[in-house]
């Protein structure tokens, strides 16, 4: 089995507490992970953890990315390299207009692959192909970033970003809390069309019902900071019934 | 993000810091009657000129500085600065302008050969180094439009009667303690001329340099647009890194007739001193304009970067029925630098409208202030107004504070006012590096956001400026 990236063992605290426990983890190109458990067991912590969010302190362990630790790598390195996370909370931006911000970080993209950076022309082309597919109104070019969107909105945005970023290893934390029925379709429909079998999907969620339009490969339960279950897909409709206190640990 | 981290983004080089070597004739020290004597012969001026000078003089004489504003600084000696410096050799045509005088023009990014400018982006530029005009380009073309664009000495023998009509109109001669200075003293500066109906064809600009060590600088510039007229106006400014203060104390009287328009928009990147409040210019500057006709325009836009300490006002006294006054404003105190900026909006005519957007961006150990004034006398009715001040600090050293005052005598005026002040935060930052965007690009672009709605109202040209000279005050990559 290849591994895009594993985790080894991982502590890590926020503040006084310590929320990840010796978590295990590998996740495979092209497959779809879900991460899944209660409130409080650590979900976006781990995903805090493997973006290099300033919150969160390493106190043991390992995250390595195609063989190499990224532990030590600046935020927007861990960025360049592939690592995307889509926020729970998307943060507003004023004054920053969303196409400048978005070729701003496509073009850091592009010169860190060493490839030709798009001007605003292209760009804009490219931009408004991924507006119309995820049902984004064209004003989203010229808005500033975040402000004043609605949840809906800041969820289609983040997604828009992915598709536009072409990222290698998808981190989506809660991409469907807020959402309404059509919503959850466009953003379902983006996160597929990005599935081409090589790229990694975490997708960090309470409920089952983002599982339905993404179909997971694999569902990882975690609990009290550690992984303590892994299964496949028919493990779903179990936690529907009976949630997260009968599983037993693998 | 640690702290240290944030300052040494934030303490940009100071990149125009150069000195121009030439050889310059300045004054020793000192302020008294001979002085002024002095100053207006060497101007050439006419009589009545150096006696409005000498009774300036006397008022300022018996006025005090004033010390109201939130800034801290020490004491001006007024006997131990020198009043005029200029450089030797000054000369009418281009050709005998000291090249160094030239090359430092080109090094500030100003051509002062009309030759070498392009077609259709044309700016006039009046260069002033320390106590003199050394060069005003593209007056003759101008003069076939009947604007007048000239130094304000040249204004003084040239065109007296215009001069003696609006000089010391809007301020008064002895308005404040650095007005009345200034009302003596002043060396040089622009004046203006727009006749009426006519549209300026070209933009115009006067670039302030202060070279000499030890040296004030007390420029007066006058700009009146009559009736029907428009014209738009630009003004930058630097100076040599030096240990010393040095005292900047201008006057800026604007005049605006019945349906004409000014746009006046100030880049100001006097040296700032250092980290620990050393060096720096000290700019105590009045500037005001008047909307005398009906349906008159000002607009203020200024970027203040520069400076050790500021003490600027640009204000409107709309007169005329319908007048408008607006301010746009950013303002970066960094290092050590102290701030005391804003604008004083008098409504008298009927319908008159107001907007003010203040943009403060503190970082370090800079201390912001926004001041404001918003007056609606008995006769503005249907005066409107509408304010917004909006503050960034970067870091927890630095400061920044709000004082709007509203005096309304009209109760049916609309007076809005909104004040946000909010802190880069760590979200903001941390947002912009998950998508690979560097901190220091994250930082710029989250303050370039910030003050859009200001850059926006500059011509193009000084808008592409100011976002070049922000990036160099606040984040220290360039330069």
């Amino acid at each position: 089995m290849s591994t895009t990236m594993k985790i080894e063992n991982l502590q890590a605290k926020i503040g006084d507490k310590q929320i990840l426990k010796g978590l295990n983890l590998e996740l495979e190109p092209g497959k779809v992970h879900a991460i899944m458990g209660p409130n409080g067991a650590g979900k976006s912590t781990l995903s805090k953890a493997i973006v290099g969010h300033y919150d969160i302190e390493i106190l043991g362990g390992d995250i390595t990315y195609k063989g190499k630790s990224i532990l030590e790598m600046e935020a927007e390195e861990r960025a360049l390299e592939g690592v995307f996370l889509s926020f729970q909370h998307p943060v507003e931006i004023p004054g920053v207009n969303n196409a400048y911000f978005l070729r701003t970080a496509l073009n850091a993209k592009l010169k860190h692959e060493g490839k030709d950076e798009l001007n605003a022309a292209e760009f804009l082309r490219e931009m408004k192909k991924h507006l119309e597919m995820l049902g984004m109104k064209s004003d989203m070019i010229s808005r500033s970033l975040n402000e004043g969107f609605s949840g809906g909105e800041k969820k289609r945005n983040e997604i828009l970003q992915m598709l536009i970023l072409e990222p290698e290893v998808i981190i989506l934390d809660e991409i469907d809390s807020g959402l309404d029925i059509d919503a959850l379709r466009a953003v379902s429909e983006g996160i597929n069309k990005m599935k081409d079998g090589k790229r990694t999907f975490l997708v960090i969620t309470h409920y089952s019902r983002i599982l339905d339009y993404i179909e997971p490969d694999y569902i990882h339960v975690l609990k009290d900071g550690k992984v303590i279950k892994t299964a496949g897909p028919e493990l779903v409709p179990y936690l529907e019934e009976h949630g997260y206190d009968g599983i037993e640990e693998d | 993000m640690a702290t240290e981290e944030l300052d040494k983004a934030v303490s940009g080089e100071y990149a125009l810091g150069f000195e121009i070597d030439i050889e310059t004739e300045t004054v020793p020290p000192g302020l008294d009657e001979s002085t002024i004597a002095f100053i207006s012969k060497k101007k050439e001026e006419p009589e009545w000129m150096l006696e409005l000078r000498l009774k300036a003089l006397k008022k300022w004489e018996t006025m005090t500085e004033p010390h109201w504003a939130h800034l801290t600084y020490e004491p001006i000696d007024y006997q131990s600065i020198s009043y005029f410096s200029a450089p030797k050799e000054q000369l009418d045509s281009l050709d005998e302008v000291d090249p160094k005088i030239l090359e430092a023009y080109e090094k500030l990014g100003i051509s002062l050969d009309e030759q070498k400018q392009l077609a259709g982006v044309k700016v006039a530029v009046d260069a002033v180094v320390d106590s003199v005009s050394v060069k005003t380009t593209y007056s003759e073309e101008l003069e076939k439009h009947g604007v007048i664009f000239c130094s304000i000495s040249e204004a003084i023998r040239d065109y007296p009667e215009l001069v003696k009509k609006y000089m010391f109109s809007v301020v008064p001669m002895a308005d404040n303690y650095f007005a009345a200075l200034n009302s003596a003293v002043f060396t040089d500066g622009t004046f203006v001329y727009i006749p009426k109906g006519v549209r300026c064809p070209m933009e115009l600009s006067t670039y302030f340099r202060i070279n000499a060590i030890n040296t004030g600088q007390f420029e007066r510039t006058l700009i009146i647009a009559d009736e029907g007229s428009h014209v738009s106006y630009n003004e930058g400014c630097s100076a040599p890194t030096r240990d010393d203060h040095q005292l900047h104390a201008a006057v800026v009287e604007l005049i605006i007739l019945k349906d004409a328009e000014i746009k006046y928009s100030t880049i100001q990147n006097w040296y700032p001193g250092d980290e620990t409040g050393k060096g720096g210019i000290y700019n105590f500057v009045t500037k005001r304009a008047i909307c005398e006709g009906e349906n008159a325009k000002v607009s203020w836009t200024q970027v203040e970067t520069g400076s050790a300490i500021t003490w600027k006002y640009p204000s409107c006294i709309l007169k005329g029925d319908n007048s408008v006054g607006e301010f746009y404003s950013v303002a970066v105190t960094t290092l050590a630098q102290q701030a005391d900026t804003g604008t004083k909006m008098i409504h008298i005519g009927k319908n008159t409208k107001s907007t003010i957007i203040s943009k403060g961006i503190s970082a370090m150990k800079g201390q912001n202030t926004y001041r404001g004034l918003v007056k609606i006398a008995n006769s503005a009715v249907g005066a409107r107004n509408y304010s917004e001040c909006d503050s960034l600090l970067i870091g927890s050293e630095c400061g920044a504070h709000t004082f709007p005052y509203l005096e309304s005598k009209d109760t049916q005026g609309q007076v809005e006012h909104e004040a946000t002040t909010s802190k880069i935060s760590d979200e903001q930052l941390f947002y912009l590096r998950q998508r690979g965007i560097t901190e220091e690009d994250a930082v710029s672009m989250i303050v370039h956001g910030f003050c859009k709605q200001v850059f926006s109202q500059l011509p193009m040209e000084y808008a592409v400026e100011a976002k070049a000279l922000l990036e160099l005050t606040l984040e220290g990559s360039v330069g």
